[in-house]
């Protein structure tokens, strides 16, 4: 229980009379990949809001490696090890892929109030940047601005940004949206490989993805987590596949 | 294999030392010796003053164009700097070893305490309520019933240097005009490609990124305006010596208002856009003046032409023509 990465407890969080997050709790324990699934509406994205910081919860605790985190503002969150992706691809357009990365690098770092040199210029930033970009295959884009890259990439250049910050954490809000299937399988297979790394929070409606991927399961529906489980365990669940995965899964 | 549907571009290499800053530099170096063989002391008193606002336009370019800060308010700093000369010298203190430092001082105190609170606004809101705060200056400086009230006040000398009158030529009040400029320059140069003006480049494209990547983006975007504000300050320093007078006046609405036009006829985000816009602004100012009272007539439809037909102002207008050229 302790060495949890990530602990959620009862975690609810309503707007007016619509209630959006009903007593979540979910653990996810080191170098796990968790999937959070369930149909539109389910409150997926409010609950990664929520973990990064840039939604309040009424109540419940988060704790990020023991620590808790819920009453603090998203770059401290970030500053203890949680990184995330965002579900409509959040990068800096005028910025080169290099430089969003780069920027990544530099925020571990540390040290950003300085006034003098040019950061364009630092090797040792431009170094960790370009291996982030290579273990995603954009290495051979870096120098072009993120908003000529193609959407695909986008994605791609999002985990490049992600893995620079060397997570605890990564929130992954629908890292497949919008991409064709050559490209999801792309972003399966650098998953895939980021693996084990670090623990990774999975929201995803590609299911040949999320069963690839996942190795632990929670479904979410009308705020509440309806079953939670191995892949195995939540594609069997009788719930599960009455309420949501169904016909899906035959 | 990914593949990108838009050609592909190449991100734009951070300007190098580009010919055309340093001869603008050169020119501007050289121009009292021209000026020496016609009315001498009004060439150098208006080009002076073409310093002194290019380096608030320099400020307010750092601010707008770099940190996506549209200040409607930076005459404040130059005003602020200009009565602190001027209440200075009404007390007898004249030496800018004591005066400078104190400019400073007082502009970026300015700057952090009202930048605390206008930085928690953004767009519309950030312009109203630097405007708000630049109002307020301009009538505090204009209820100073000791120091002149509405009616201004006169310095009663240049500053001094260690007792030394080093301003008492118009010349070396235009050669350290000059200096101040290009220090001015190359400090806003050194600030946006650091890696603290990263960090205030990319709050602008997306502060929330910013913030999930871990960057304080308030606490930056602070120290950026408190910069721009020092430098606005250093511009009223040297107004107040080059007029040897100081009036609410400066810091009035339409001083803002006229440093972005600066910025945006010269081009945004340039910083040497900054400059030629506010030369090309008071040289026209000055010419159309002598030719018709209603100049801005005049000057009102070029800047919308400029604005329309030159996205990047006039630097951006010589840059796409030099593109145009090196391509044939």
């Amino acid at each position: 229980m302790t060495d949890a990465v990530l602990l959620i407890e009862n975690l609810r969080k309503s707007f007016g009379g619509l209630v959006v997050t009903d007593g979540v709790t979910l653990e996810i324990g080191p170098g796990e990949l968790h999937a959070v699934i369930g149909p539109n509406g389910a409150g997926k994205t409010t609950l990664i809001h929520q973990i990064s910081g840039t939604l309040t919860p009424d109540d419940g605790r988060i704790l990020l490696n023991g620590t808790d985190i819920m009453m603090l503002p998203p770059n401290e969150r970030a500053k203890l090890g949680l990184a995330r992706s965002f579900q409509i691809t959040s990068v800096l357009p005028r910025f080169s892929a290099l430089e969003n990365v780069a920027l990544a690098v530099q925020a571990r770092d540390g040290s950003s109030y300085r006034f003098f040199g040019r950061a364009a210029a630092e090797k040792e930033l431009n170094d960790q940047a370009m291996a982030a970009l290579a273990e995603v295959g954009l290495d051979h884009r870096a120098d072009i601005v993120a908003a000529h890259l193609s959407h695909g990439e986008k994605r791609a250049l999002e985990l490049a940004i992600a893995l620079a910050l060397e997570p605890k954490l990564l929130l992954l809000d629908e890292p497949m949206a919008g991409t064709g299937p050559e490209e999801s399988e792309r972003i399966v297979a650098v998953l895939k490989k980021l693996k084990g790394r670090f623990a990774m929070l999975l929201v995803e409606h590609d299911m040949n993805a999320v069963f690839a991927l996942a190795d632990r399961i929670s479904v979410l529906t009308y705020g509440r987590v309806l079953a939670s489980g191995a892949p195995n365990e939540v594609r069997n669940d009788p719930a599960v596949m009455q309420a949501y995965l169904g016909e899906e899964l035959e | 294999m990914m593949t990108s549907l838009v050609a592909d571009k190449p991100a734009p290499r951070a300007a190098r030392f580009n010919v055309a800053v340093v001869l603008m530099f050169a020119v501007l170096a050289l121009a009292p010796i021209a000026a020496a063989f016609g009315p001498e002391s009004y060439v150098l008193g208006l080009i002076t003053r073409v310093m002194v606002f290019a380096i608030a336009a320099l400020a307010v370019d750092l601010l707008c164009g770099f940190g996506g800060l549209v200040t409607f308010g930076h005459a404040a700093f130059i005003g602020i700097g200009a009565y602190t000369v001027a209440i200075a010298g009404a007390h007898g203190v004249t030496d800018m070893a004591i005066t400078l430092p104190l400019t400073l001082i007082v502009s970026a105190l300015f700057a952090y305490v009202t930048g605390t609170i206008c930085l928690r606004t953004s767009g519309v809101y950030f312009i109203m309520i630097t405007l708000a705060f630049g109002q307020m200056a301009y009538f505090i400086a204009g209820s100073l019933a000791p120091y002149g009230g509405d009616d201004g006040i006169t310095l009663p000398a240049r500053s001094t240097l260690f007792g030394f009158e080093v301003f008492a030529s118009d010349r070396a009040l235009y050669y350290a005009t000059l200096g101040f400029l290009i220090a001015s320059y190359l400090l806003c140069r050194a600030v946006v490609y650091s890696r603290f003006g990263r960090v205030f480049r990319g709050a602008r494209e997306n502060p929330t990124r910013m913030a999930t990547i871990g960057f304080d983006v308030f606490r930056f975007q602070r120290v950026g305006y408190v910069i721009a504000g020092s430098i606005g300050g250093l511009a009223g320093f040297l107004l107040a010596n080059t007029t040897e007078f100081v009036s609410p006046a400066y810091m009035s609405w339409q001083r803002s208002g006229e440093l972005i036009i600066m910025v945006l006829f010269g081009g945004l985000g340039t910083l040497h856009g900054a400059i030629v816009g506010a030369a090309s602004y008071l040289l026209l100012e000055e010419g159309l003046a002598g030719l018709t009272e209603n100049w801005k007539l005049v000057f009102g439809p070029l800047l919308v032409l400029v604005v329309l037909f030159a996205r990047g102002g006039l630097v951006g207008l010589v840059t796409s023509i030099k593109a145009r050229f090196s391509r044939d």
